[in-house]
């Protein structure tokens, strides 16, 4: 079936603009021991830290590509610098920044976002955090949300008893290249029976031709405590192919609970390559709610390793493939203790020969008695020319877990939106509607700035495509 | 005025309407009566504009308007309504968004002033209480979980929401209790528009001891085939369709 297809990522995509680089310290391109050690030094870090990048580095030269998932056979390492740092020292307020990077933070709303309710914000700005502001109230209640080369320099202890430990370089490629070129990403620690009410947020961007992001995020949340952790994120529009590479690893303690939100757009040229893990223990509850609508290919299985008894897991996630994406996502649940819980929701949606792709692990070990878990996967297509795969994998080796899983694939029923055009409504507003409504169950977990947006977003989506 | 001549309707190749001919003035109300399978609902999604249901042959005219060349929501937007027989439920659609937009929508159209979240909510409010209708339906989705009397009150509301000129009720009265039935016919009364045009089709008269039309037609076989008053629909209760030539 011809239509005219508008190609909304050169068209009409609103962040699709780019400031003049302003760069103090860049790499040159592509990736040696030399550039690691490069990096290590210009951010004068200790030895420890400078010797796990370079074990790093020999493991990401080892290891093969993965050999499932999306075609990365765009990337080239050769092409990409891998370390720009826009300024020199921390700003504390808004006002301190440079005027490029305010701009830039006006234009994707930040200064709104913060005035309303955040507790605190570390933005990143071409691989370098360079505006933090920590309000008293976190100070007071003895939380650290730095950036993340701040905490290697400031909490060496705690940052070493953690870093690498879920996730160690050895897990996959992206986690040992992250692993050697890392920059940025946040550290957050709440110490004991502390429960923080307000969302703490990140933001980041590329915004450099052929350029690596690699942030490197790590939260402990120790016992009792509780945390909301957001990051959304907006990218210009390149032409070469620009790679994302991030680690998150989380340590939920026991009766800690963690919520870490994900709202990506990158522009879609970008590789998004993330690996994501937590660790929940004893009566632990560690919620993943992601949200992939951007980016050229995205693999991304945020993971629970339910550790102690009763501990609980939970990834919802949406994903929406344009022309020329694939979303390669899913969850991976792994129960190595009793009594554990676990639920999956994937709602994706594909369109103009878009591909989405649910690939998640339940992982049941011996012992583990008592296990429950439930995997949802709905998916909708939205025309002929795309597609939705589903490849779940259940490893169950105790005799009483429980399973249940539902995968669904539709199309939009011509009886609802018939039911809507009835009513007066146009009908690719009807059908952004019901594609919201589609999604709802995961959206309605969102922050209600993000949720907005998303549902904004989606209803463009659906109007780029009439011919 | 609703003028209906010649008109023939297939779906998946099979014929259903045969040649209606009938005209509705303005401000009246009807009754379109008829067995199971006559075409009375096929008649009614033709009107309204559904897909796959293929005109063959006639026309309809709306108020001068050519209600065929319209898109479904022109139509909605020119005054006419259908109220389903058995409303689709829209899972994670808000009934308080889809009321809202709906009715901005037709006001657009209209050239008349859209509302705001908080006039829209006075707005259903007041019409949810005369149809004893709990505040927290504007939570819940669209017909999600909705009863038959639940399904059939929504229907009416947006009726009475979207003030239309035409408004043709398919079956109001099934999966739906008698004291339901009397107070969504009741506010239909009350609250449209005194010129708005009435039609229910039904195939049970259980109806029009409710409402009393100005005249019942009757459909058989994809054809109207009989109009006559009250006294029509007597006969049909007593003696049944097939009393009807």
């Amino acid at each position: 079936m011809a239509s005219k297809k508008k190609n909304l990522a050169f068209n009409d995509y609103q962040y699709g603009f780019s400031m003049p680089e302003h760069s103090v310290h860049k790499t040159a391109s592509g990736l040696s021991r030399a550039v690691v050690e490069e990096i290590s030094q210009v951010k004068k870090e200790a030895p420890w830290m400078r010797d796990f990048r370079l074990r790093s580095f020999a493991i990401f030269e080892k290891k093969p590509m993965p050999s499932f998932g999306a075609d990365l056979s765009g990337i080239n390492f050769a092409d990409i610098t891998y370390y720009l740092k826009a300024t020199d020292t921390q700003s504390q307020t808004w006002e301190d920044l440079p005027k490029e990077i305010k701009e830039t933070y006006d234009r994707i709303g930040v200064p709104e976002a913060e005035k309303k309710f955040l507790a605190g914000v570390s933005a990143q700005y071409e691989s370098e955090v360079v505006y933090e502001s920590i309000n008293r109230e976190l100070d007071r209640l003895g939380v650290i949300f730095c950036d993340m080369d701040t905490a290697v320099k400031k909490y060496p202890e705690l940052v070493k008893e953690y870093f690498g430990k879920l996730i160690p370089p050895q897990d996959n490629k992206f986690a040992a290249l992250n692993s050697a070129v890392w920059s940025g990403g946040s550290f957050v620690y709440i110490p004991k029976g502390v429960k923080v009410a307000l969302p703490l947020q990140a933001y980041f961007r590329i915004n450099s031709e052929a350029f690596g992001q690699f942030e490197r995020t790590l939260i402990i949340a120790d016992e009792g405590s509780s945390v909301h952790y957001s990051e959304g994120c907006t990218a210009p529009v390149y032409r070469r192919a620009s790679l994302h590479s991030a680690v998150v690893e989380i340590f939920v303690k026991k009766n800690a609970h963690v919520r870490y939100t994900t709202v990506q757009n990158w522009s879609k040229n970008i590789y998004n390559l993330v690996t994501k893990r937590a660790r929940a223990e004893e009566n632990a509850v560690m919620e993943w709610i992601d949200c992939n609508l951007g980016s050229h290919v995205t693999m991304k299985y945020p993971a629970v390793y339910l550790a102690g008894r009763g501990a609980r897991g939970e990834v919802l996630s949406i994903a929406y493939a344009g022309a020329g994406q694939h979303q390669d996502a899913g969850a991976k649940m792994v129960h190595l203790a009793s009594d554990t819980t676990s639920r999956v929701i994937s709602k994706s949606i594909s369109k103009d020969g878009g591909i989405t792709s649910y690939r998640g692990l339940v992982h049941v070990a011996s012992g583990a008695k008592n296990a429950r878990a439930s995997v949802v996967c709905d998916a909708l297509l939205l025309d002929d020319i795309s597609r939705s795969d589903t490849y779940p994998t259940m490893n169950i080796k105790e005799e009483s877990a429980e399973l249940t899983h539902e995968a669904t694939v539709e199309k939009i029923g011509e009886e609802k939106l018939f039911y809507l055009q009835s009513r007066g409504i146009k009908k690719e507003d009807a059908e952004g509607m019901l594609v919201n409504g589609f999604i709802d169950p995961v959206a309605k977990e969102i922050p209600l700035e993000y949720s907005i947006e998303l549902s904004r977003l989606i209803s463009m989506e659906m109007k780029g495509s009439i011919g | 005025m609703l003028r209906i001549e010649g008109l023939t309707a297939e779906i998946d190749g099979k014929q259903i309407l045969q040649g209606i001919d009938l005209e509705i003035p303005d401000g009246e109300l009807h009754a379109i009566m008829g067995p199971n399978g006559s075409g009375k609902s096929t008649l009614s999604y033709v009107l309204s504009g559904r897909d796959g249901y293929e005109i063959t042959g006639g026309s309809v005219t709306f108020n001068g308007l050519d209600l065929l060349a319209m898109e479904p929501e022109q139509r909605a937007a020119s005054g006419l309504f259908l109220a389903f027989q058995y409303p689709v439920e829209l899972p994670g659609v808000g009934n308080a968004n889809f009321l809202r937009t709906a009715l901005n929508a037709v006001r657009r159209h209209r050239g008349e002033p859209e509302v705001d979240a908080m006039q829209f909510l006075k707005l259903a409010r007041a019409r949810m209480k005369v149809l004893n209708m709990p505040d927290d339906m504007l939570k819940r989705n669209v017909n999600v979980g909705f009863s038959g009397g639940e399904k059939k009150k929504l229907e009416a509301l947006q009726a009475v929401l979207l003030t239309p000129r035409f408004a043709l009720f398919d079956e109001i009265d099934t999966g739906v209790d008698v004291d339901a039935l009397k107070i969504i016919t009741r506010f239909l009364k009350k609250h449209l528009p005194k010129e708005t045009t009435l039609v229910f089709i039904t195939h049970s008269t259980r109806l029009l001891s409710i409402i009393k039309p100005q005249e019942v037609l009757v459909i058989k076989d994809g054809r109207l085939v009989k109009t006559g008053t009250g006294a029509l629909a007597k006969k049909i209760e007593e003696k049944g369709f097939e009393s009807i030539k």
